[in-house]
């Protein structure tokens, strides 16, 4: 039994020009002990995909479908119920530091209160955990630095303290939504390596359009665009032997492939195109691409491709 | 031909009321720039690479040093003349939202240095073709002439910068990160774009990034910083760098 298992999930949010198709009936495992790096551009959908795991969308959300966390529904759970899953079971490490810490107390502080809350620790041993999970992140001087304020610390700083957070509860999933985004490029290294140690051996949902740190981390990688997933297989094939026309283009324009880029721009998450959402901008889209839906063709190996190219 | 020559520009900021403490942002850094040519500039953030692009289109004002900019050295300039020199220069900011006014339509804003009369004397009906041309030539369609930023994805928005800065025909453009902001898909769009509109109307530039692999694609030079001085130039097909 998958540790994960989402079946058939819809989330729309209505706007004032119709609703919002941002997860467009989705189905994904992730097994216990894997990790998975979700991949697509901005507005793609996926990290409303992640705030639907973890219930924390606002209320006029309409959720559907089912995500089976080791056997429990999280979309039934009652709100008391998930708030004791929440950050206990299932962590996540939110994108934007800078904007997630809080910026009048300590990081100290702030990682203590998780241990606290979720592990029922004194205050005392709470901030001498904190202060071990900065160390773990690969801190210099963590007990200075837990006497510190965000605004006291880098960008790359920020992103540890925030790692350190989200496993200082020690969950048994975690969900990082765009860890490395607006680091530079050295420190972008840094971190890929950082959450490559230390969620070895746990379960994981990484959510990224860098390709490459993707590759480095995750078992497998699934690629979504306009609310779907378009591909799904091991960080391998994805790499080396995509399918979908759309991850072939996607890892063309990567600068080190080539900089060759897809044409045109994302679909509308209101009004997404009719047939393959992707054939607008496809350069093997045929008349059938227009006119039907294609549905998910599964190839060998686990490989799973939405295109009637691999039919 | 030489358009750029910098000598031993330093930019410092100071801090405290007591003891004054300088933060050399810009310490001493010499180069030159080609008519024509693509000087990459590429390092960590916080290496002072933003401070040296502003400070050559004296955004900035430098703490030392001369700027020769054809041959004449804009940081003696007055305000005025420098504002005369400034319409040949140009900067592509990271953020495109941030660098359009919200509350002017992408036409308005094309069409602004005309209406300024930056570019000579031209009527309604001649400003609005000029606006059409470059909207074309960026890849926009005559529609998105009457939308505001909002109504425009982050590709899109930072095509219509690029449509204004070529609105006043300028020969000099430093590129501070233009694609730090967009999606990989959209990324090679914007870089390709901006590659064709170099070569078409002959751009000398100053592209600065810190990924090294747009660097490679973008510039005939690069130029690597580190701590307020360029460390060294590199050529960009050598491998195994930074």
């Amino acid at each position: 039994m998958p540790l994960l298992d989402i079946v058939n999930l819809r989330t729309h949010f209505p706007s004032p020009d119709g609703m919002v198709k941002a997860v467009d009936a989705i189905d994904l495992q992730i097994e216990n002990r894997e990790r998975l790096g979700l991949i697509g551009e901005t507005g793609c959908g996926k990290t409303v995909l992640a705030m639907s795991i973890i219930r924390i969308l606002v209320p006029s959300t309409r959720v559907h479908g089912r995500i089976m966390y080791k056997g429990m529904d999280l979309l039934s759970l009652k709100d008391e119920e998930m708030r004791l899953l929440r950050g206990r079971e299932i962590s996540m490490i939110l994108q934007n530091p800078t904007m997630s810490l809080n910026p009048v107390l300590k990081v100290g502080d702030q990682i203590a209160e998780v241990i606290m809350y979720h592990r029922g620790l004194d205050k005392k041993l709470a901030r001498s955990t904190a202060v071990e999970m900065l160390t773990a992140a690969m801190i210099d001087y963590p007990a200075q630095r837990a006497n510190q304020y965000p605004h006291e610390l880098s960008g790359g700083m920020k992103e540890r303290v925030m790692i350190a957070m989200g496993l200082a509860s020690q969950p048994s999933f975690i969900i990082a939504d765009e860890p490395t985004k607006g680091l530079d490029a050295s420190t972008k290294a840094e971190i890929v390596r950082l959450i490559g140690d230390m969620t070895r051996g746990r379960s994981m949902l990484m959510i990224t359009h860098d390709l490459a740190a993707a590759g480095e981390i995750c078992d497998r990688i699934a690629v979504m665009y306009a609310g779907e997933i378009l591909e799904e297989a091991s960080a391998e094939t994805i790499l080396s032997d995509p399918h979908h026309p759309y991850t072939q283009g996607f890892i063309a324009s990567l600068p080190s492939r080539g900089l060759h880029p897809i044409p045109g721009s994302s679909p509308s998450l209101i009004d997404p195109p009719h047939g393959c959402r992707f054939h607008p901008r496809c350069p093997r889209a045929m008349e059938m691409c227009r006119r039907e839906h294609p549905q998910m063709i599964k190839l060998e190996n686990g490989h799973l491709s939405r295109c009637f190219l691999c039919a | 031909m030489r358009l750029i020559e910098v000598s031993l520009l330093s930019k410092y900021y100071s801090s405290g009321l007591v003891k004054k403490q300088y933060t050399k942002a810009v310490d001493g850094v010499s180069f030159h720039i080609d008519r024509g040519e693509t000087l990459g500039l590429v390092g960590g953030s916080g290496c002072g690479k933003t401070t040296l692009g502003r400070l050559l289109l004296r955004l900035i004002e430098p703490t030392s040093g001369r700027i020769l900019f054809d041959g004449i050295d804009i940081t003696r300039l007055s305000r005025c003349e420098m504002i005369q020199q400034r319409s040949r220069m140009q900067m592509i900011f990271q953020d495109p939202e941030s660098s359009l006014n919200p509350r002017m339509k992408i036409g308005e804003s094309i069409a602004e240095p005309y209406r300024l009369g930056m570019k000579g004397g031209m009527n309604r009906d001649e400003i609005d073709d000029r606006v059409k041309e470059l909207v074309d030539i960026v890849g926009l369609n005559a529609e998105h002439v009457n939308r505001y930023p909002y109504q425009l994805s982050g590709g899109q928005n930072q095509r219509v910068v690029l449509a204004r800065i070529l609105a006043v025909n300028p020969e000099f453009i430093v590129a501070d990160e233009p694609t730090a902001s967009l999606d990989v898909s959209v990324q090679a769009q914007i870089l390709r774009l901006i590659m064709d509109l170099r070569n078409e109307f002959g751009l000398t530039m100053l592209f600065i990034s810190h990924d090294m692999e747009v660097i490679r694609h973008m510039s005939d030079r690069v130029a690597v910083m580190d701590r307020g001085r360029i460390s060294h130039f590199m050529d960009p097909g050598s491998k195994n760098i930074c």
